[in-house]
This record gives structure tokens, sequence and C-alpha cells, in this order.
């Protein structure tokens, strides 16, 4: 990617202003690795002898699972609504984004309500043929296929989006030559359509598969021991911080490898943005049988993954009224809202800042520490936290040490417990998020434009400002958009990390389903789906209008 | 325009009280909806400003340790004597000198050394299907491992803390020998994989999955109190047993609460300490919660008073924290999922 052709000196500039973010963000990560240092032998005879192989297989058929089921179902999904003519085509577009907005650990609580041994569905069973328990089969949901099923369809609209992205930019003429040399429109689909959309769909399923890796929420109440449930029992459990963020460290190792695959898939291909001349492919009518297939299909992924949740929602909330809902919780709205937002948008600057600066010129010094920081996607949010506290403690003690040598004042906590330390926090986990959407954005540019940019004069700054942003909009709003959703939901860092009295949508929730009572977290749950279902709203209409 | 004046000046010095009265800053493991209404009361009568963090035991602990001498932490309040014991022996709490405190709680109930003290007690027993199991075949927790009971007891995963305190408990009591037989009989009984919570193993109770469940009793209660009427049939197909009533009791466990050892506002964190183990705070907290007070002569809540009485282990809380981690490593040898 490297383009040579830039001016040493605004790269240089450029290098020195993502050095600081860079190694600031690769830290935590940092921190948790560097406990390798002080094995602890006796924890790992342990852990070896009795729970590691489940963690580690339980966690790879975990992560593995929901990358195949994603790649089926986000790719199929995105191929039928972006070649197909059906009724309901263009809500379904916006639709299917829907269920990204439903935290995992949410969907799991409401199916198994529903689902379980005691829920409505196999008591009317029993019910209707007097069966008892043990006289018939029914799948359990709290299983590791549950776990499976549950993660797949609220992950799945990560690489539908970015699937449907990569087929628009795919031209009419395309399929016209794939016709004329003979391509069935399956094949043209098989051979063509995805492979030529094999990044963008990869790296969907890349960030499907390390919040798989991260979960905690729901493997840990469907009873599935993963390294994400090992990490907690370690810690807490056997009272060994060290042992749990050892775990940790062999948790990123993984990623780091899937993280090596994915960009080593991307390496290979790179099909250009071809600009707004060329026709994008017209949707095809199928038949009147074909059509109701397909409606049946996108309306089946959507019950599933977001209205048949929705409804045990408020069936709960109607049951418990809306005592809850008062100034305080509007105030707990809005800081959820507000956190998300400005969280958003400052990983979207630091992934610009880093992404365009390795378009620029690829610097081993900037990607490493950004690697490094990427990989914080697939750590728990737990660990993150407390990667982020260690050094942001040592930094104010030192400060404050500082400060009373020389100028007798004490300073105190200057970071630590502030929502810098959260923001700080959401930058880590999520940076991999918004990255991997600005990159995508950026790879899709021809290196040329950046060279047209150049002999008209343009530094990098205002290339970036008046040929890159403009291209890559859509990719830039669904950056925002998945952080944006992705912190609204985020739940263990913000309960470790925040300031006094300060409390999200997803703690409150948290907290009142961990006290198993469902009823009553059904309003904050519900209320994380309005405030993040707006912007994945916002977001489809743009990307509709930016394709048209 | 005297008056006026004096309005205005009485004002602002009535906003200016607010603005530079006491404060203490607490970290809580307590859920905020079950501790908020008590702090607020709490600052309403004494004008003491509270602000709060809840989170996970563990996690405030990490940040007290690691926000060091400057840690703004006044008071650690947790639902578990491990977590309050973690905290001592990292050297996070002070010791409280209080009358009030020593009198209020008795001598099992809190540290040896006065660092945390008890705020509830929180009982774990048995619970069974009045259909299908009657009272008498029940005697004790050792009886769970007896073959009787293959492929009919519900219980939730040794991740979670109460088993881990209950099996730490049994632990000192029996030795850990005997206590690491008890442990895989009672697996080898377990009518499915352990998952979900205590509320989830009554449910599958309720619903003919297995017989008997064991689980605190405040889930049995929160369940009878519900809004939604499944829940509380569920739970009213559910009886209380208590086990070991002839020998050492039923297994307790407390909520409890100790002033952090850099406390910059120690003063109020006491006065807060007294307020809460007050007879009223006592008894609201045992009727939201659905917990056992721990002062002597404060009332049960008509849900609890529905269970019973029963005869609590008497061992000292402390040695049930410091064998936690055993107790964790038994129940992984143990296969306990």
């Amino acid at each position: 990617m490297s383009a040579s052709h830039v001016t040493a000196g605004p790269a240089r500039i450029w290098r020195l202003a993502s050095l600081g973010p860079a190694l600031m963000l690769a830290l935590p990560v940092v921190v948790v690795m560097l406990s390798v240092l002080q094995p602890q032998w006796q924890v790992w005879q342990h852990l070896a002898q009795t729970v590691l192989w489940d963690y580690i297989s339980n966690s790879l058929l975990l992560a593995f699972g929901v990358g195949l089921g994603t790649l089926i179902l986000g790719t199929s999904l995105a191929w039928i609504c972006h070649h197909y003519e059906f009724p309901g085509r263009s809500a379904f577009e916006w639709l299917l984004l829907l269920p990204m907005a439903m935290p995992a650990y949410i969907i799991a609580y409401c199916y198994t309500g529903l689902l379980d041994f005691a829920g409505p569905v196999q008591t009317a069973v029993r019910e209707q043929t007097g069966w008892a328990y043990g006289d018939y089969y029914f799948p359990e949901v709290r299983s590791l296929g549950g776990a499976i099923l549950m993660l797949t369809l609220v992950l799945y609209p990560y690489v539908f989006m970015l699937a449907r992205n990569a087929f628009r930019d795919q031209a009419q003429s395309l399929l016209e030559v794939s016709r004329a040399a003979g391509l069935s429109p399956t094949g043209y689909f098989i051979k063509v359509a995805v492979p030529m959309a094999r990044p963008a769909i990869l790296t969907g399923v890349a960030l499907a598969m390390m919040e798989a890796f991260a979960d905690f929420g729901t493997v840990e109440y469907f009873g599935v021991n993963t390294f994400t449930t090992g990490i907690f029992r370690t810690w807490f459990g056997l009272g060994n911080a060290q042992a749990a963020a050892q775990l940790s460290a062999l948790l990123t190792t993984f990623v780091l490898l899937l993280l090596l695959l994915e960009r080593g898939s991307r390496s290979k291909i790179k099909y250009y943005y071809q600009g707004h001349k060329h026709h994008s492919q017209n949707p095809q009518r199928p038949s009147a049988l074909v059509s109701v297939v397909l409606l049946c299909c996108c309306l089946l992924v959507l019950a599933a993954g977001f209205l048949i949740p929705l409804l045990m929602l408020i069936n709960w909330v109607w049951g418990t009224g809306l005592a809850q809902f008062n100034g305080q919780f509007l105030s707990l709205m809005w800081n959820s809202f507000s956190l998300a937002l400005v969280a958003a948008f400052l990983v979207l600057v630091l992934a610009l800042l880093f992404a365009y600066g390795r378009r620029l010129r690829d610097d081993p010094l900037i990607r490493m520490p950004v690697t490094l920081a990427s990989m914080g996607y697939a750590v728990p949010g737990t660990v993150i936290a407390v990667g982020v506290m260690l050094p942001l403690a040592w930094f104010d003690k030192s400060l404050d040490a500082l400060m009373q040598a020389w100028f007798g004042i004490s300073t105190g906590l200057m970071f630590s417990g502030t929502l810098f330390a959260l923001l700080l926090a959401y930058a880590v986990r999520f940076l991999a998020v918004s990255l991997n959407q600005v990159e995508a954005g950026l790879e899709r540019i021809k290196p040329s434009m950046d060279q047209a940019a150049q002999s008209l004069g343009f530094g990098p700054l205002k290339s970036l400002q008046r040929i890159h942003l403009p291209i890559m909009k859509a990719s830039l709003l669904s950056a925002v958009l998945l952080v944006f959703v992705d912190v609204l939901k985020e739940l263990p860092a913000t309960l470790i990390l925040r300031p006094f009295n300060f409390n999200t949508l997803a703690v409150r929730t948290y907290e009142l389903a961990s006290d198993e009572r469902l009823s009553d977290a059904a309003l904050p749950a519900l209320s994380i789906l309005v405030v993040g279902i707006l912007p994945v709203i916002i977001l489809a209409r743009a990307m509709n209008r930016e394709s048209r | 325009m005297y008056k006026v004046v004096s309005v205005i000046v009485f004002s602002f010095i009535f906003l200016a009280i607010p603005a530079k009265s006491a404060e203490v800053n607490v970290y809580s493991a307590r859920k905020e909806a079950l501790i908020k209404p008590v702090l607020d009361s709490f600052s309403t009568k004494t004008g003491i400003r509270v602000n709060l963090i809840t989170g996970n035991a563990d996690a405030l602990i990490s940040r007290i340790a690691s926000e060091g001498k400057f840690s703004p932490a006044d008071v650690l309040i947790t639902t578990d004597v491990g977590r309050l014991q973690r905290a001592k022996s990292k050297g996070l709490l002070q010791p409280v000198e209080s009358d009030m405190l020593t009198n209020w709680v008795p001598a099992r109930l809190r540290d040896s050394d006065n660092q945390w003290f008890a705020l509830t007690k929180r009982a774990r027993t048995i619970m069974y299907a009045k259909e299908r199991v009657s009272a008498d075949e029940l005697s004790s927790i050792e009886g769970l491992s007896e073959d009787k009971w293959k492929g009919r007891i519900c219980v939730r995963s040794s991740g979670n803390i109460y088993n881990q305190s209950m099996v730490a408990a049994l632990i000192e009591q029996l030795g850990e020998q005997q206590t690491l037989e008890w442990a895989k009989g009672l697996v080898s009984n377990f009518a499915r994989p352990p998952k979900g919570g205590d509320r989830d193993q009554i449910k599958a109770v309720a619903a003919g999955q297995c017989d008997i469940a064991i689980a605190n009793t405040y889930y049995l209660a929160g369940m009878l109190t519900d809004s939604d009427d499944t829940q509380v049939q569920a739970a009213q197909k559910v009886s209380v047993f208590w086990p070991n009533q002839g020998d050492r009791g039923v297994h307790v466990n407390i909520s409890g609460a100790g002033i952090a050892r850099f406390a910059a506002n120690k003063e109020a964190a006491k006065t807060l300490l007294e307020f809460m183990l007050t007879e009223k705070a006592q008894a609201w907290y045992a009727k939201h919660n659905g917990e056992y007070p721990v002062r002597e002569g404060v009332e049960k809540s008509a849900v609890l008073k529905r269970f019973g009485d029963f005869k609590a282990e008497s061992i000292p809380l402390q040695r049930v924290g410091e064998l936690n981690s055993a107790a964790l490593v038994l129940m992984d040898n143990a296969g306990w999922k």
C-alpha cells in the first residue's frame, strides 16, 4: 500500500502525530501481555489438568461457528437485497441491520425465557401432549450451539453491511460480461460477486469472530466455559489476577493469528472503486414464488434476530409498567447516547489517523502498536479496563510525585476514574471496528487518485478532506455507527471505569438482569434498542442515498 | 427590603451548605437499585452527600488497589464475605472503632480486626418440588450426594460466588477430603449441566426438570413478590428446607461493608455504616432484598417469615473468605462445571 510518491515532509508530520496515540492505545494490551513475565505455574497446572481444554475448544468452536454463521447469513442476505427486486426490499436493506442494536446477552435472556424447559413454549408442548421431562427431545437453548446461534443472529449485520457495500460497487457491465460468458446468476454470485467482495466479507466475519471471542454475558448465562468465563473464574474465584491476565494473553494470540489471516487474505487481492460514473447493477425481478420465498427468508431472520426478542421485551415492560421511567432514567439515556457518540467520533478520528498514515507511508513503528491495539476488540472489556487502569494510575501517581517535588502541590488522580479513562478503554476495545471500516474504504480508492491529488498540489490533509473522505463516506458512516452501537452495548469496562454517579443503560440493564430481575431489566434494554436503532436508520438512509 | 435581602442571604447560605457539606464515596458491589434508597435516606437524614459507583466486587477492589493512596473510595460494600476478606488481605481496608457497630454486629459476622461488618445475612439452602419430594427425605447438604438423588438436582455453576462460599464453609467444617467426595457425589446427581442463575434452578424445579435446587432464599422471595405471574406460580410449587438443623446449621453468607484504608471522609463513612445498621435501615434492607437482618430483634419480612426460622452455621466467616480459591480448585477437581 505504501505510496512512495508522497513527499517525505507531510508523511513525517503525519507519522509524528500518529505515534503518541498509537503507543497510548497499545499500552493496555501490552500491560496484559506483560503478565506473561510472571508465570503462575501452579494455577496453570491446575487449569491444564481440569478446565483449560474446555476453554480452548469452546472458544474456538464458538468463534468459528459464529464466523461461519455470519458468513452464510450476512452474505446471502446482502446478495438477496442487492440482486433481487422483491416486495419490501428497500425496507429490508435497513431493517436487516437492526439486530446489530440488540446486545447479545439480552437476546440470550429472551430466548432462554421463551424456549427453556420452564418457558412458555415447552410448557405448552407438555400441556398439550401430557409429556414430562425426558419424554421428548427439544433443542437446549443454553448450549454451545445456542450461543453460536444467538451471537450469529446479532452479529451477521457486520457482514451484511460490508458485503452489500461491496456488491454495490460492482458494475452492471461486470454482470453483463459474465452473462455473456455463460454464467448463470448463481454462478455469477459464486464465481464473481463473492470473490470480488471477499475482502469486505472477511473483514465482517473477522469482526464477528472477535466479538465472539470477547463475549462474556451470553456464554456465562449459557454455562458454556470459554476463555472469557475462565478469565473471570481465575481472577475472581481463584483470586489470581496474573494468571487471568495470562489467559487473556493466550486469547489475544489466537486473535492475532486471526487478524494476520484476515490481513493476508486482503492483501492478495485489491479491487478499486470505479468512481461514480459506472452503473451499479440493476436488481432482477424474480418470479412471484421466488419473491415470496426471498421475502420469507428476510422476514425470518429479522424476526429471529430482532422482532421476537423485541416483543418479549415489550411484553415484560407491559407487565412491570413504566414506573422506572423518570427524570433519572432520561439522564441515563442521555449518558449512554452522548458517551457512545463521543466515543464513536473519537475512534473514527484515530482510525483515520492510523489508516491514512499507513496509506501515506507504511511504518512498522506505527503499524505494530496499532495492530496490538486492534486486538483489544477480542479481549474482554474487564481485562481492557484493568489494562487501562494500571498505567493511568501509575501516570497519575508519578505526575503527583513530580508536582510535589517541584511545586509542592498534590495533583492526585488526574485521569483515573474520569471519562477520559473510559474513552481510552473504548478506543482500545473498538479501534479494530472503526479501523477495518476505514481501511476497507481507503483500499477501494485507487492510489492513482492520490497521485492526481498530489499533482494538483494537495497536501495529505487536503487530499484526505477533498478526495478520500467524500468517496468513502459510506465506510465512515458505518465506522461511526458500529462503534456507537458497540459502546452503547458495552458493559464490563464501563462498569469498572466510570466516574461516580454515572450510569448507562447497559449498566442498568445488566444490574437488573444479573439479579435475575428480567422483567425489570426490560425497560433499559428496550431503551438501548431505541437509542441504537435511530443511527441505524440514519445510516441506512445515507447509504441508500449514496448508492443512488 | 430588609426581608428580601435576608431571604436572599439565607437562601445563599442554605444553598451553600449542601455544596460544602460532607460527602462520602461508596464503591458498591451491591446493585444500585438495592442500595440507592437506603443511601438516599441517609443523605436526607444527615445531610451527607453520597457518591456511588456500583460494579463487580473484584473489579472495584482492583480499582481501589490501583488508585492507591489517592483512591476516592471511602466505603466498600460487597455481597459476599470472600470479597471483603480479599480487600482486607490486600491492605485496602482499615479498622473501625465504633461501639455501635461492635454491639450491633455479632462477632461471628464481623472481621476480627473490625475491618469489615456484615450488613445482612443471606441463607443458601435446599429447595424442593412440593409435589415430588417430601421433607422427610431430606436431612443435610451432605445427603444430596446420595444415589437416590441421581439426576434430580439443579445448581448453578462453580463460577458462582455463592457456591464457592458454600463449599469453602464445608471445607472448613468437614475437611478437604470429605468435601471433595461429597462434591463428586453431588455432581453425579446433577439433572443437567449447571447453567443460569439461582432463579433458573428454582424454575427448573417448578417445571419438573429436577426435584431439588440449591439456592439463596432471597431469589425465591423475589419470585414470590414478582410482578410477573408466571414467576409467582413457579415459586409457589417450591418449598424451602433447612438442612443440617440437627448439627452445624445451614450455610449463611453476608453482604457487608468496610472503610477504605485511604478514606478521606472517614467520619462520614463510619456514620454511614452505623446508619445502615440502625433498626430502621435493617428492616428496610431485609424487606426489599429478601435478606435476613444482622441485628437481633429486627423484624423479618412477611415472605421470609413464611420460610420459617433456621439454625445457621457458626464458623467465623473470615475463614470462608480465606478458603475461596481452595473451594474453586476442589470444584474443578470434582468436575463441577
